[in-house]
Order: C-alpha cells, then sequence, then structure tokens
C-alpha cells in the first residue's frame, strides 16, 4: 500500500470537514480569478482602444512644445534623425512603430501650409478615413514585447486597423484635402514646392484635422527642399501602452537625454489607475484569501489531525516514521490545495464569463494561464495552512492509541 | 536458551502538576527466546509502561534494553521506528485498527513498510487473513466486523512482518471468555508453533494460564516473594 493510498482512503473519511475546507479554498480562488479575468480583459481592452489612437509619444527637441510642432515654425528646434536608430538598436520593450517627421510652414503660391515629410513605410495611419485614399498597406499591430497579455490583437474590422502608408516615391507627395482645394490640384497634377516639382500621388479625404492643410512628401525629400539635413522635427512612437505604464517614458528618456518626451497624460493616467485599482483590488483579495484560506485550512487540518490522534498513533506504532506521517498530511494538503485552486478557477472563470459583460462590457473567456497561477496559489495557501498541524501530529507519540499509561 | 529481550534498571518517570510520577522503578528482567510472558499487576502498578517500553514505543527515563544482546537505542527516534517495524507486532485491546480501512488493508499496512512488492503484499495478507479464518471478510470494514473478528485481524496485522516479538496490551479485555479463549488459544498456537515471543499484559488471571512466564508488577516494580529472582516462571502444562 503506498502512501498516496493512505491519503486516498483518509479523505474519503470526514467528507463535509472535507468539503468545507476545499470549498473556502475554491470561493476565495474564485473570486479573484474572477477578478483578474475582468481585470485582465478590461486592461487589455482599454489599452488595445488607447493604443489604436495611434501615436502616442511625442519624442520633441528639449524646450519645444506639441504647439511649436504643430504651428512647424520656421525656426523650430530639431533633432538629430539618428534617434531613430538609437531607439530601434536599444532593448526598450513595447515601441511598436516610430515615425520621424520634419515639419515646416512654407508658402505655395502665396498660401500658407504645412509641408511634412514623413517616412512611408513607418508613418502611422492613425485616422481610418486616411484609408479611403487607398494608400495603405500592411496593418501596424501593437505586439507589445515579450508579454502576451500585452498583445494588441488589433481590429478585425479593415477600416479600424491602422496600416503604414505602402509607399511614396521621393518625387511624390500626398495632399490634405483643404491644400488640393485651394491649390486646385488632383491626383497626378504637379506641384511645386520651392522649386522642387512633387507628382501629387494622392488627396486624402477630408479628416477634419491639421492633416487636410498639410503637405506630406518623403522625409529625405523634404529634408532636401528645406536644407535641414539628417535632422527631424518630432518622432512620434506608438507605444504600447501597458509599456508606458511600465514606465517606456523613463527609458526613452534614459537614451535620448537632450529630448522633451511627452505622451498623451490622460491616456496613460488613464490606463495606469485601471490597472493600480484592479492590481490593489486583486492584492486585497489575495490577502484576504491567504488569510481565509489559510485559517480555514489550518482548522480543518487541526480538528482533523487532533481526531485522527489515535490512527496516527496506530500507524506510527507499526512502524511508520515521524517524516511519513509529516508527509501524509501535506500530501493530503497538497491534494486538497490543487482541488481548491482548480474547482476556484473554474468557479472563478464562470463567474467571470458571466458577469463579465454587464461588469466590464465584454465577453471575459477563460485565462489558462490563470489556471496554473490558480492551483500553485492554493496549492501554496494549503501547505502554509497544514504545516504546523502536519508538524505537530508528526510529534505525536505512537502510544497515542492506547487506553492506558 | 537464549534471550530475546532484556532490561537493566529501567524506570519512567511523568511530570505532573500533582509531582512526580514514578510509573517504573529499577526494573530488570530477561526474556528467554519463544516465551510466553504475561504481565500481570494491579491497575496503575504500570504493566502497560512495562509493555510500552519494552516494545520502543516509549523511551525509559533511565535503564537500558537489549534486543538479543544489543542495546536498543532508546534515544533514537530512527531506532525505535526500525526496531517497531521489524521485530514487533501489537495486538492492543481496543483492536487498533484503522476504522476506513478493510480487514486486508489494514493487514497491507505494515506490510507496506518492508520493501515487499504490492503482488507480495497482497499474497502475505491474503495467507495471514486466511490463516485468521477472514478469507471471506477480507473486503470488511472494522464495524462489520465482530469484536473476535476484529482482534483476529489485529493478530494478522500483529503477524504481517513475521516479528520476533508480539506486545499485547489486554487483548481479551473487550471479549467475552469464549473469545478471549479462542485469542489467546491463537496467541498459544502463534508461541508454540512459530515460536514468536509474546509479552502479555493482562489483568485476566485465565490469560496468565495460557503464559509460561509471569512478571507481577506493584507500584511499578516486579513484585516477587523471592528475593533474588526477580521473574516469576512457571510452566502450565
Amino acid at each position: 500500500m503506498k502512501i498516496i493510498k493512505l491519503v486516498w482512503l483518509e479523505l474519503g473519511q470526514r467528507k463535509s470537514q472535507l468539503v468545507s475546507g476545499i470549498l473556502a479554498i475554491t470561493l476565495g480562488i474564485g473570486v479573484i480569478v474572477a477578478i483578474r479575468s475582468i481585470s485582465l480583459v478590461s486592461e487589455k481592452a482599454v489599452a488595445i482602444n488607447l493604443d489604436n489612437l495611434g501615436a502616442n509619444i511625442m519624442v520633441l527637441p528639449q524646450g519645444a512644445s506639441i504647439d511649436n510642432y504643430y504651428s512647424a515654425d520656421i525656426d523650430a528646434p530639431t533633432i538629430p534623425e539618428e534617434y531613430v536608430e538609437r531607439i530601434l538598436t536599444s532593448s526598450i520593450q513595447g515601441v511598436d512603430n516610430l515615425s520621424p517627421k520634419l515639419t515646416r510652414r512654407i508658402d505655395i503660391n502665396g498660401q500658407k501650409f504645412v509641408l511634412t515629410g514623413i517616412l512611408p513605410a513607418n508613418e502611422l495611419a492613425s485616422k481610418p478615413l486616411w484609408q479611403e485614399a487607398g494608400l495603405f498597406g500592411a496593418e501596424l499591430v501593437a505586439n507589445c514585447g515579450d508579454n502576451p497579455l500585452n498583445a494588441s490583437s488589433g481590429y478585425e474590422d479593415e477600416k479600424l486597423q491602422r496600416k503604414s502608408i505602402d509607399s511614396l516615391g521621393f518625387s511624390e507627395c500626398l495632399l490634405g484635402f483643404t491644400v488640393a482645394q485651394k491649390l486646385g490640384l488632383k491626383e497626378g497634377d504637379a506641384l511645386s514646392v520651392m522649386d522642387y516639382e512633387l507628382k501629387v500621388s494622392k488627396v486624402i479625404t477630408e479628416t477634419g484635422t491639421v492633416d487636410d492643410d498639410r503637405v506630406f512628401a518623403h522625409l529625405k525629400t523634404v529634408q532636401e527642399i528645406l536644407g535641414i539635413h539628417d535632422q527631424v522635427s518630432a518622432i512620434e512612437i506608438m507605444g504600447c501602452c501597458n509599456a508606458i505604464s511600465d514606465g517606456l517614458l523613463g527609458q526613452l528618456r534614459n537614451i535620448l537625454p537632450d529630448t522633451r518626451i511627452t505622451t498623451i497624460g490622460q491616456i496613460v493616467s488613464t490606463q495606469i489607475k485601471t490597472n493600480q485599482l484592479m492590481n490593489q483590488i486583486s492584492l486585497i483579495i489575495l490577502v484576504i484569501i491567504l488569510l481565509v484560506g489559510g485559517i480555514s485550512i489550518g482548522n480543518y487540518m487541526w480538528a482533523n489531525v487532533n481526531e485522527r490522534k489515535k490512527e496516527i498513533g496506530i500507524l506510527r506504532m507499526i512502524g511508520f516514521p515521524r517524516y511519513s506521517i509529516y508527509r501524509l498530511l501535506m500530501i493530503k494538503a497538497v491534494l486538497m490545495g490543487l482541488t481548491g485552486g482548480l474547482t476556484g478557477y473554474v468557479v472563478g472563470s464562470l463567474i467571470a464569463y458571466f458577469l463579465g459583460p454587464s461588469l466590464a462590457g465584454m465577453h471575459v473567456a477563460p485565462i489558462p494561464v490563470l489556471l496554473l497561477y490558480s492551483t500553485l496559489l492554493a496549492a501554496g495557501i494549503s501547505i502554509l495552512g497544514s504545516l504546523l498541524p502536519a508538524y505537530f501530529a508528526s510529534r505525536f507519540e505512537p502510544y497515542s492509541n492506547m487506553q492506558e499509561i | 536458551m537464549t534471550t530475546i529481550l532484556s532490561t537493566a534498571s529501567i524506570s519512567k518517570h511523568y511530570y505532573h502538576r500533582d509531582g512526580l510520577i514514578e510509573a517504573l522503578s529499577n526494573v530488570s528482567f530477561s526474556i528467554p527466546e519463544g516465551s510466553f510472558v504475561s504481565i500481570t499487576g494491579p491497575s496503575g502498578s504500570g504493566k502497560t509502561t512495562l509493555l510500552m517500553a519494552l516494545s520502543g514505543l516509549i523511551r525509559p527515563t533511565s535503564g537500558k534494553i537489549y534486543f538479543k544482546g544489543q542495546e536498543l537505542d532508546t534515544g533514537s527516534d530512527k531506532a525505535l521506528v526500525d526496531f517497531r517495524k521489524k521485530h514487533t507486532g501489537f495486538i492492543m485491546q481496543n483492536f487498533s485498527l484503522i476504522p476506513y480501512m478493510t480487514a486486508m488493508q489494514n493487514v497491507l499496512l505494515p506490510l507496506s513498510l518492508n520493501g515487499l512488492s504490492a503482488e507480495e503484499q497482497k499474497q502475505r495478507a491474503d495467507e495471514l487473513l486466511e490463516l485468521s479464518g477472514l478469507a471471506n471478510r477480507k473486503n470488511h470494514y472494522p464495524r462489520e466486523l465482530s469484536a473476535g473478528q476484529q482482534q483476529r485481524v489485529a493478530i494478522a496485522r500483529a503477524l504481517a512482518n513475521k516479528p520476533a516479538i508480539i506486545f499485547a496490551d489486554e487483548p481479551t479485555g473487550n471479549l467475552d471468555p469464549n473469545l478471549s479463549n479462542e485469542i489467546l488459544g491463537i496467541l498459544k498456537e502463534i508461541n508454540q508453533h512459530q515460536g514468536t515471543t509474546i509479552i502479555m499484559v493482562t489483568h485476566s488471571p485465565l490469560a496468565t494460564q495460557f503464559g509460561n512466564m509471569k512478571v507481577h508488577l506493584k507500584n511499578g516494580r516486579i513484585h516477587t516473594n523471592m528475593e533474588d529472582v526477580l521473574v516469576e516462571q512457571f510452566i502450565y502444562q
């Protein structure tokens, strides 16, 4: 007869106590799995939505502001284009796309427009309307580093997908809607910008934004036109929101010390607050579970050990060493913990599945990795709660089953 | 005849809030191999304490115990566990069976400690239950067995590892006279046919008649009318 068989036979006894012990763990783990499932899905959804807004970090020259960037003044400061390479070759996680830009206000036929140099393959098409111009190729999806939980799955709806501009030749340009209207240009026409001849590749559909007043051309071309070589006005970064929460900005500042790095504060603070709130709730629940679960299991074990004093005495009498008694009870604790963890995961996932849509407004599928955490946590709680009772049981004397001393 | 177990001035003291209790005091005697020893004496005389000390269930406060001439290391739990596991079997007044295990599983318990394969364990348990007349009760739980049957399961378990000594604490205390005779007869048979030494604590004059050696205790000391002979030995034939 193996020790596991002994544990199994004993587990079949005192079923109500056993069930109540496992139930305590199940409920505790169930609650935390439900909260974590909903919060993880919620965090991810928020992150995806925020990521899909487009570039969310701006690297600007020291002392420059977003206003400077948008006003594109003639004397607006610049930063070296080499910074793009510096970011790309760093080990920073959570940077999904870099879009360097050089912008300057220019005069065409007596009218003021903004000439913007972009790198076509990197340029984000943050506005779905742009796609209608038929300019875009592959979808840009945030992979957000190595953590699969952070990964953005993007949008199934093609109109909502962010795509890079497929190609934009050195002698081509894209015209904002207002520019095209004011200059009376259409696709295929020629546009003269500061003595450079550019062919209008596309006219972007009206977006209602500053883009309508812009002329987009290849970064190298714009640098050539403006005579500002190897410099850019800003680098727009598509950073993973979770990475921003985890300190991406600080890491960027470390490698680009003479720049001003900003983000859309509200977005990040929202994400950070959401994450913090969920994490704090999870932590509180975790502590409660550790206490309630541990005490519950410990209490069960104490009662069980005391009730089994005679049986343990019999085992000791016939030659079971102390460590066997200890092992027997700890195996039992682990089995109870694993069972509680497993059932807790199932219960928690079901709660999340059914309550997720009403609580978080989204479908919450079971998260497999939580099964691992649940069973490990429950087994850990069960082991912790059983350490002392098992130790004392192993110290029972082998005459505990005898009546007279 | 060789000595299987002997004691040299063993004492056992317990501390109680009312003071020190001297359960055993300088007990010295030897038990020849193959004996059937009855330990008798009034309640509280230290009979069970002596049995527990001899069987390695408790450690004497002082004194030494020798098994086949070798001193038993009573300070080591491992040594005592090994001694109990390899050389002893126990039969108790309350049968000491695990209630949620069948007769077969109870007998398998000590067999699981001696390194036999599962098949060998089962075979040995079957043999023992067959010998105990419980072949058709092997899947019964203790609560489904009569008192006599339960004690026979306990005897089968005690014999599982072919022990050199069987310790019995009031083995007939919970049985009626007929069953008592039956159980004592089984013990006698084990003693005579297998040569197993039996050391039995008993109140019953009837039970002592099955033995061939008697140790009478009073106030934790061996009580005898003969100053130089500590053990009264007699043979009933």
